[in-house]
Order: structure tokens, then C-alpha cells, then sequence
């Protein structure tokens, strides 16, 4: 039974290794000087490290200004969305109107249709409205999403009906009753909800790519894939570029990797 | 004394209201350039600003590989710059989108920028239905880098001439490489299409006909350089792909192959790759011809000025342009990026004459030839002639169905133009 | 990816649910007032998502509609008198477009050699993650989980490179086993397992976690009876695992689809479709056509040619899942 043991914990140890590996070499040729990624075999540890790669990336290549953009359309638009997506959420779990269900199967049903088809005529009717090329233009179609709402409700669905009576018996009126009851107990599913959409705004490429056309305006993975294309010999520059754009968003997932986890489980086991 | 002060108290409010009318005058343009002129051409803006304290240049820099892109989607979204550096063989779609000052006027007005001072060839690419909306910035065109050492190794002490010797000095070098999975050439198909349209020119195709309306490439002219072409990929002559070389530069220092058909913009790195005893290994040359009487054919290339129909500042723009268009700064252009100057004047200073790469550019750019002026032009040649090189490359279509291919998808691409002419 | 793998999965497990609720929901409307002031609140609270969805989701995926059916393209960006109503054209075009078929073939390469490699892989780390004798679970969890959360192109920047015949580490590895250099992105016929290989590191730890919760769902007392039966591995797996994880299978099967059939930054970044457009996707051919040769009628037909083969996938495979209910 040990031996079984340990073989088990090598064949984990040898995958979990592998897994990283892709990491780990990216962080080493990041330290490297021009060219020196390029040689066989494969170095794995910088002759001489060198951090000359990250200040041309910020000096020549203006990084520091993707960086912001990353972060401020990250934050944004998970801003904006968390409080469009509650109070929707809020609503189709706790009160009754007209067209209730239809509307919400329809919300439901709606999310089987691919994002790529709204993107061209997004892309005209933003350009009519002269919002291509601004921060806008990305948080506008982030600012309210179906899944965010659908979670919320589930979420709101399980606050009993009775502490919504007995604040408004106390005279609390509908906003105060979302903002100060429900926001505080749905607090689990909204920072699951930050994770997914601060992650999922972070890692989007298709639509920044279409929808930002000044370099200055770039996100980090827009840029860096303009980085790929320009630069394409020099690899240990790219290196770099993908360890800062990867950086951030490892640090929020390290820091929330409970809450992103149990949403990933909470969201599969039952609904 | 009260009264002096006074005075001068009042002077001294006009003094600044005038400072403040000044400042408020100042009129920002926004430049777009790309890759290396980018860079260069933000460090030449002070001087500009200082003759000029009522304009000031902001300059964008967008990459090369995804200018024309990224140019497309502002002019598509309205965020056009009022001026921009333009391949010239982009004026044509620019023009056909309406989104260009035709520059006749200004040309006429001015005494900097006249057209005679220019390389005819060159001029000729901003020119459509007898207007100008491009002034020639810095001028390129393709030729062959190669090897020296390896040639002689080969047995050939000068450049081949002809296209029959130019395959011949290929069997020779990769005869001479045997195993060591060396080639002779590099004549990338995937993301190069310029050899197959200068080869095919060379040839005497026309590349599209009727004005435009149809591909012409199954035609027996450009059939046969084509085939001439993707025999070197056939016969194991040259690399099949791009993904074996990240470094082009590297690649031929290392005598991976031994000739490259490209543009002056390689100089500077061939110069810093090619160092110690192998500084005087390679060399520029003429491209080859069909039959070597002349030089072969190249293309017209380079950048040109454009100045954006939206644009509120195109006088501001004009005079940038001016300034641009000095033989002074056209030259320190060519020092800073071997951006060879548009100006033929230039071409006269010792700093281009003392360079013995840059022979070969000054006879090569006397046989020179605009590509077809078709909107199309980018879609064609990007998405269309790549991709059927690569299939005949690759053996995966024989040459005559990969060109009858590309005709019916460049007759396809076409139909609106058609369209469009027949209206 | 993550948000919509969530997103569908919710949505198959809610809707009945949902229709009982509704039964319940429309009876408690009629008993009421038509005017209790309850409603404008309900109105206020939506509004904005709702404007938002409306204006910036139903509005567009109408007009894409409308544009298939025409030749939007450039000269149309430049005056709408160059636009013409071209009917099916678009679409009669498609289906006579090599290239669509091509990227059509990749696409679909992708989708059935990543989707079940991807799902095997998450099972068998999960069951692995799931045993009793594994200590320091979560930090091999996390070691697995870490590509999940990574920015796409920069993980494939430094695969493009991990995949460099000459440089590259995976060829020296490779050369160990004494595997002669293969050029993993520039042969035609590697190029789309390499990409392959690179989606399953990069995702099978998403569905991992999810089968994690699958497997700890399933009652221990079951495979205690079976080990008291004397059955082995191998038939615990088969008649107790598989069949307690069908729904759960299903599940992560049909989000994967979806996400794997829209595949477009890894070939964009690493191949850019080539060789020999081996890699083209139809995201990418969508996006190729629409927003870099503009030719804008053409690329709203292919995604709706995209939506229509997302749409019957899932339908095929939620009538699977009917069936195995």
C-alpha cells in the first residue's frame, strides 16, 4: 500500500510539474537578454538574468498604459454589471409583474446564441454612436449579462420571503430593502460573481480586439498579441509581455481561489 | 509715473491676451505612423514645433503587421487622424472609400513639394484617374540579399542574372548543404506575397485585367513564373513554411540560407547580425530577370503622406508634410532607419552614396512598377495569392488548378468593384 | 469561457424547475390587484439590464440577421447606395466556399479531438484528486487549476514557442525519447494537435473541479457494498462512477462544445490558421471576412451558420441526455 502511495503522489508531483512548466519557462526566458532564448538545447535557467526585457517593454512599448486599461475596463465592467445583474436578479427572484416567466425563459434560451453574431452590428452601431475606440465600447455590452442575473436569482431565491416582509412592516422602501437586505446576504454569490466577470473582462480578446483600434487603447492580451506579430523574433520580449499580463489576474485568483472554486462547484451540482 | 505705469499695466494685459490667443490658436494635429517611422519621425517633431509654435504633432504609432487593419477600423468608426503614413499601395482603397484630400490643389500651391523632384515610378503609385492624393514619404522595393561566401563556395563570384541562374546557384547551394537541412533560399510562402507578384511582373503579367475586373493569373505569363517560383519549394530549395525560422536576420547569419528577397528596411539588422568575419560576407544585388538584359522588374514600394477628407487642420497637415519632405530631413530619415528618401536629390549625398548596399537600390528603383491600383488590392494578395502559393508549395494542388483557384476567388472578390464600374 | 460554461449548464438543470414555478407565479398574479405597487418597483429594478440586453444584444443579433441578407462591405461603409439586398446569396456562397468547408473540418477536428481528450483528462485527474490516500489535494488542485485562469494569448505565446522545432522545449523533451524534431506549428498535418494539446492543458482543470464535486456527491456506501461484493477497480468505475456521473458528464460535454466550437484566440495568436489554413476556425474566418477584408454581409451569414451548427449540437446532445434519463 505505500508504494501504491507514493507512485501516486510522483505521478502527481511529475503532472502538477508539467502543468506549471509552460510558467516556469515563460518566467526564466522573460529574465533572459535578446537571442538567448533561441539556442539548443533549451536553457531553462537565465545564463545572467536581466530585467532589460520589462524596461523595453515599459520604456519603448508604453506597457504600463495596456496595464491601466486592463485593470480600469476590468473594473468597470464588473462594477457596472454587479449592480445591473443584482437588481435583475433581485427582481425576477422576488416579485411578481407581468411576463414574468416569459421574459426570464427567453433571457435563458437567448444564451444558446453565440456573442460572435452580435458583434458586427454591435460594432456599426457603436461606430454610429462614436464609441468605438473608448473605454465605452467595452463595457457595453459587459453591462449586463444573463448568467450574472440567472445566478443572483437563484441566489435571492434562497433569502426567505419573510425577512423582506418584516423590513417593509419597519417601513423600508423596495430600494432600501435591495440594498440593505438583500446586497448584504447575497454577499457569497456577488464576489463569486466579481471573480467571473473581473476574470472573464481580464482574459476577453475577441471583442477588445475588435473594438479598440489605438494601440493606446489596447487591453494587455490585444496587446500582446500586436507585440506577437511585431516582434515575433524577439521571444524573451513576448515572455515578459505574457508574465505581466498574466500576473495580475493570477494574484486576484490566488487571493479569491475559495470563492471561484466553490462557484465553479456550486454552479454544477444543482441549480 | 501713475500714468507711465498705467500704460504700461494696459500693454501689458494686451501683451497677454495676445499670448492667450496664441495658446488658444495652437491647432493639434494627430500623425500616424508606423513601426520604426513612428519612432523616428516623434523625435523630428520639436524641431518641426519650434518653426511652427502654432501647431503642435501628436504622433500614434500603430504596428505594421495591423495598420491597414487598424486604419480600416478607425476611418470604418470615424477616428480617422487628419494625416497618416499609407503603404502606397493602400492610396487606391483610401481613395475608393472617398476618405482622401486629393492633394492637386495644395502640389500646385506649393513651392516644397513638386512632383518632378520625385522618383516617376513612385509618384505614379498616389496617382488615380489623373489626381494625386499621396506624396512619396520614403520610397522601397525588393531585392536579393545574399550571401557572399556561400555563392563563391557555389562557384558564382557575382549574383545571379538571370532566373535560370538563379536556380541554378540554389542546386549548387543546397548540393554544398547535403544533409545538414540547409536551403538556399528563403522564399516564405505564407506571409510573403511579393516574390509571386514581382516574378509574375517580371514575366510580363498584367496580375488582374479589364481594368481590375477579373484575376489574370492563370494566364500563361504569370503561370509560368509561378511555377518558376514554387519549383524551389518542390525541389527542397527553399524552406516550405516560416514556423522553422523566428529570425530571419539569425537565420541567415547562420547560413540557414543563402539568399533572401527583401526591402532596404533589412539593411540595419542584416548590419547588426552580420558581424565579426562574417561583416563582409553578404551583399545586395539587382533582382534577377527572365532573360538578363536588364535588371529584373521590382515593385514600386514605400510609404506615402495622406491627408484625411475629415480632417479640420489640412493646412496645419500640408506644412508638416512640407517639413517631412525636405531633402534635410529625408536624409535624416535614411540615417536613423534607412528609410530610403523619396527625393532624388538625396540620392546625391555621400551618406547614400558611400553605402555600398545602397547601390543596387539606386539601380533596381530604376526598374520599378506600380502593383494594379484596385481597392481589392490588400485582400488579394494577403488572403488570396499567399494561400494558394502555399498550396502549390506544399504539393497540395498542382500549379495550373491552384492559379485557376485564385482567379475564380479574386473574380469572386472583384464582383462588387464590377458592380460598382458598370453603375 | 468560464462565465457561459456556468451560464448554459444552469440554464438545462433550471428550466423544469422553472416551468412549475411559472404555474405557481401566474396564479399568485391573477389573485392579486393588476395595480399593486409592487410592479413599478419590479420595472425599475430591471430596467437597466433589460435596456442593456435589449440595445446591445437583441437589436444586434436582429440586425445580423438583416445584414446576412445583404453585401454590407466596404463601399457600403463609405455610402449606403453601395449596399445591395442580396437575398441568400451569402449563404448559397458559403456553401460552396472551400475554405468554409475547411474551416468547417477544423473546427469540428477541434471540438471532437480536444472536447472528449479535455473531459477524460479532467475525470481522471479529478478521480485522482478524489482518492482517500492523496494528501496536500489542494495545492496539486491549484497546480492544475492555474492554466484555467491564465489569459489565453499569453499562454499561447509561450506555447508557440514550447512548440518550436528547433528551440522549442517540447522537441528536446521529445529528442529523450529519441522522437526526431517535429515543426509541431508549421506541419499541416500537427499544427491542429498541437493546438489540441495546448486547449486540454489549458482547460481540463475547470471541469476537473467539476467532476471533483460530481465524485464527492456520489454516496460512499456505494462502493462500500460493491468492494463487500468483491468487485474491482475497473467494475466499480463502470456500474457505480460513470453511471452517478452521467448528468454531470452531460453537462460538462455540452458547456465544452459550445466553448470549443467558437475557438478563435489560440490559431489567431499561434498560427494564425496556417499551414495551409489547417487551423482556419469559422470564428476566425468570421472574423477575417467581417473585420479585416470587411466584407461585413459574408461574415454575419457565417455566424449564423456557426449559431445554427451550435444549436443542433445541443440539441443532439440534450436529446442524449433525455435519453440516458
Amino acid at each position: 500500500m505505500p508504494a501504491k502511495k507514493t507512485i501516486l503522489h510522483l505521478f502527481l508531483v511529475i503532472t502538477s510539474l508539467l502543468t506549471v512548466m509552460p510558467f516556469i519557462w515563460m518566467i526564466s526566458a522573460s529574465l533572459m537578454a535578446d537571442g538567448h532564448a533561441s539556442v539548443y538545447p533549451p536553457r531553462f535557467i537565465p545564463d545572467t538574468f536581466t530585467t532589460v526585457q520589462y524596461e523595453s517593454l515599459f520604456s519603448r512599448l508604453s506597457v504600463a498604459q495596456n496595464l491601466f486599461n486592463s485593470i480600469f475596463v476590468s473594473l468597470l465592467v464588473t462594477g457596472v454589471s454587479l449592480i445591473f445583474n443584482s437588481m435583475a436578479g433581485y427582481a425576477f427572484a422576488k416579485y411578481r409583474f407581468r411576463g414574468k416567466n416569459k421574459l426570464f425563459n427567453l433571457l435563458l434560451s437567448s444564451m444558446i446564441i453565440p456573442s460572435q453574431v452580435t458583434m458586427l452590428p454591435l460594432f456599426l452601431m457603436l461606430k454610429y454612436m462614436g464609441l468605438i475606440n473608448t473605454y465605452m465600447a467595452i463595457l457595453i455590452p459587459g453591462m449586463a449579462n444573463i448568467f450574472g442575473i440567472f445566478l443572483i436569482r437563484q441566489y435571492a431565491l434562497s433569502i426567505p420571503d419573510s425577512l423582506i416582509e418584516s423590513a417593509r412592516i419597519d417601513g423600508a422602501g423596495d430600494f432600501q430593502i435591495y440594498s440593505r437586505i438583500i446586497l448584504p446576504l447575497a454577499k457569497p454569490v456577488l464576489v463569486t460573481l466579481t471573480i467571473f466577470t473581473f476574470m472573464g473582462t481580464w482574459n476577453d480578446f475577441l471583442w477588445p480586439l475588435i473594438a479598440l483600434t489605438d494601440s493606446s487603447m489596447y487591453t494587455l492580451p490585444v496587446a500582446l498579441s500586436s507585440l506577437m506579430r511585431e516582434h515575433s523574433k524577439d521571444p524573451e520580449l513576448m515572455m515578459a509581455g505574457s508574465v505581466i499580463t498574466i500576473i495580475p489576474v493570477l494574484a486576484v485568483f490566488l487571493a479569491l481561489q475559495k470563492h471561484y472554486i466553490k462557484g465553479i462547484m456550486s454552479g454544477s451540482i444543482k441549480g | 509715473m501713475k500714468f507711465t505705469v498705467k500704460i504700461l499695466l494696459i500693454c501689458l494685459s494686451f501683451l497677454s491676451m495676445s499670448c492667450r490667443q496664441q495658446a488658444e490658436r495652437k491647432v493639434t494635429i494627430t500623425f500616424w505612423a508606423m513601426g520604426a517611422e513612428g519612432e523616428t519621425v516623434q523625435k523630428l517633431v520639436p524641431a518641426f514645433e519650434n518653426l511652427n509654435p502654432g501647431i503642435h504633432v501628436k504622433i500614434q504609432m500603430i504596428p505594421w503587421t495591423t495598420a491597414q487593419e487598424k486604419l480600416i477600423t478607425a476611418y470604418a468608426s470615424g477616428n480617422t487622424p487628419d494625416g497618416c503614413q499609407l503603404g502606397n499601395t493602400w492610396v487606391p482603397q483610401f481613395e475608393a472609400l472617398n476618405s482622401l484630400e486629393n492633394l492637386d490643389k495644395w502640389i500646385k500651391s506649393s513651392n516644397v513639394i513638386q512632383k518632378d523632384k520625385y522618383f516617376p515610378g513612385i509618384w505614379d503609385t498616389n496617382v488615380l484617374r489623373g489626381s494625386t492624393f499621396g506624396i512619396p514619404w520614403y520610397i522601397d522595393t525588393r531585392l536579393l540579399f545574399y550571401r557572399t561566401d556561400i555563392l563563391a563556395l557555389a562557384g558564382y563570384k557575382n549574383p545571379p542574372k538571370t532566373w535560370a541562374e538563379l536556380y541554378d546557384v540554389s542546386k549548387k547551394i543546397k548540393a554544398l548543404a547535403g544533409e545538414s537541412g540547409r536551403f538556399a533560399i528563403y522564399l516564405p510562402t505564407s506571409n510573403e506575397w511579393a516574390p509571386f507578384i514581382i516574378f509574375g511582373l517580371q514575366n510580363g503579367s498584367d496580375i488582374l485585367k479589364d481594368n481590375g475586373r477579373y484575376g489574370d493569373f492563370s494566364n500563361i505569363k504569370f503561370r509560368e513564373a509561378f511555377e518558376y517560383l514554387i519549383k524551389f519549394h518542390k525541389e527542397g530549395l527553399s524552406p516550405v513554411g516560416i514556423s522553422q525560422v523566428t529570425n530571419v536576420y539569425q537565420a541567415f547569419r547562420d547560413g540557414y540560407f543563402a539568399m533572401y528577397i527583401s526591402g532596404p528596411w533589412n539593411i540595419r539588422e542584416f548590419e547588426k547580425w552580420m558581424t565579426g568575419p562574417l561583416k563582409d560576407k553578404w551583399m545586395t544585388a539587382a533582382l534577377p530577370s527572365p532573360t538578363g538584359n536588364k535588371p529584373g522588374l521590382s515593385l514600386a514600394g514605400g510609404s506615402s503622406l495622406v491627408i484625411f477628407k475629415e480632417s479640420p487642420h489640412k493646412k496645419e497637415v500640408w506644412k508638416f508634410f512640407e517639413y517631412l519632405s525636405s531633402t534635410q530631413v529625408q536624409l535624416r530619415f535614411y540615417k536613423e532607419i534607412n528609410d530610403l528618401p523619396a527625393l532624388k536629390e538625396a540620392w546625391h549625398d555621400s551618406s547614400i552614396t558611400g553605402n555600398k548596399y545602397m547601390k543596387a537600390f539606386f539601380i533596381q528603383f530604376q526598374n520599378v512598377v506600380a502593383t494594379p491600383k484596385v481597392p481589392e488590392w490588400e485582400e488579394i494578395v494577403f488572403s488570396k495569392v499567399q494561400q494558394y502559393a502555399e498550396l502549390a508549395a506544399r504539393n497540395v494542388m498542382p500549379e495550373s488548378q491552384a492559379l485557376k483557384a485564385l482567379d475564380h476567388d479574386v473574380d469572386n472578390i472583384l464582383e462588387k468593384r464590377r458592380w460598382l464600374l458598370s453603375r | 469561457m468560464a462565465p457561459e460554461q456556468v451560464r448554459s449548464r444552469k440554464y438545462t438543470v433550471d428550466k423544469k424547475k422553472h416551468e412549475a414555478k411559472e404555474k405557481a407565479g401566474s396564479r399568485d398574479l391573477h389573485s392579486k390587484a393588476p395595480f399593486s405597487v409592487k410592479i413599478p418597483a419590479a420595472y425599475l429594478f430591471l430596467a437597466p439590464a433589460m435596456l442593456a440586453i435589449a440595445v446591445f444584444f437583441f437589436i444586434p443579433v436582429a440586425a445580423a440577421f438583416i445584414i446576412s441578407f445583404t453585401d454590407f462591405d466596404i463601399y457600403a461603409l463609405s455610402s449606403f447606395s453601395n449596399l445591395r439586398f442580396i437575398a441568400l446569396k451569402n449563404y448559397l456562397r458559403i456553401f460552396n466556399d472551400p475554405l468554409f468547408y475547411r474551416a468547417l473540418k477544423n473546427t469540428f477536428y477541434f471540438v471532437i479531438g480536444a472536447g472528449p481528450l479535455s473531459i477524460a483528462v479532467s475525470l481522471g485527474a479529478a478521480m485522482l484528486l478524489n482518492s482517500p490516500m492523496v494528501r496536500l489535494k489542494g495545492l496539486f488542485r491549484l497546480f492544475y487549476f492555474i492554466p484555467v485562469v491564465t489569459t489565453l494569448v499569453a499562454v499561447a505565446v509561450v506555447w508557440r514557442f514550447i512548440y518550436h522545432p528547433r528551440f522549442g522545449i517540447l522537441n528536446y523533451l521529445l529528442g529523450f525519447l529519441s522522437v526526431n524534431p517535429i515543426d509541431w506549428l508549421g506541419d499541416p498535418d500537427w499544427a491542429m494537435p498541437a493546438i489540441i494539446l495546448m486547449a486540454v492543458w489549458k482547460n481540463f482543470g475547470y471541469n476537473m473541479i467539476i467532476f471533483i464535486a460530481g465524485l464527492q456527491n456520489i454516496p460512499e456506501y456505494l462502493y462500500e457494498a460493491a468492494v463487500l461484493e468483491g468487485a474491482g477497480w475497473w467494475h466499480r468505475f463502470k456500474s457505480i462512477t460513470l453511471p452517478m456521473l452521467a448528468p454531470t458528464t452531460i453537462f460538462v460535454g455540452i458547456i465544452t462544445m459550445i466553448g470549443y466550437f467558437q475557438l478563435f484566440a489560440e490559431p489567431y495568436v499561434m498560427t494564425q490558421g496556417g499551414p495551409l489554413n489547417r487551423t482556419l476556425s469559422i470564428v476566425q474566418y468570421m472574423y477575417e471576412e467581417g473585420f479585416r477584408w470587411w466584407n461585413m454581409g459574408y461574415s454575419a451569414a457565417l455566424a449564423f451558420v456557426l449559431f445554427f451548427i451550435i444549436f443542433a449540437a445541443a440539441l443532439l446532445q440534450l436529446r442524449f441526455q433525455k435519453d440516458v434519463e
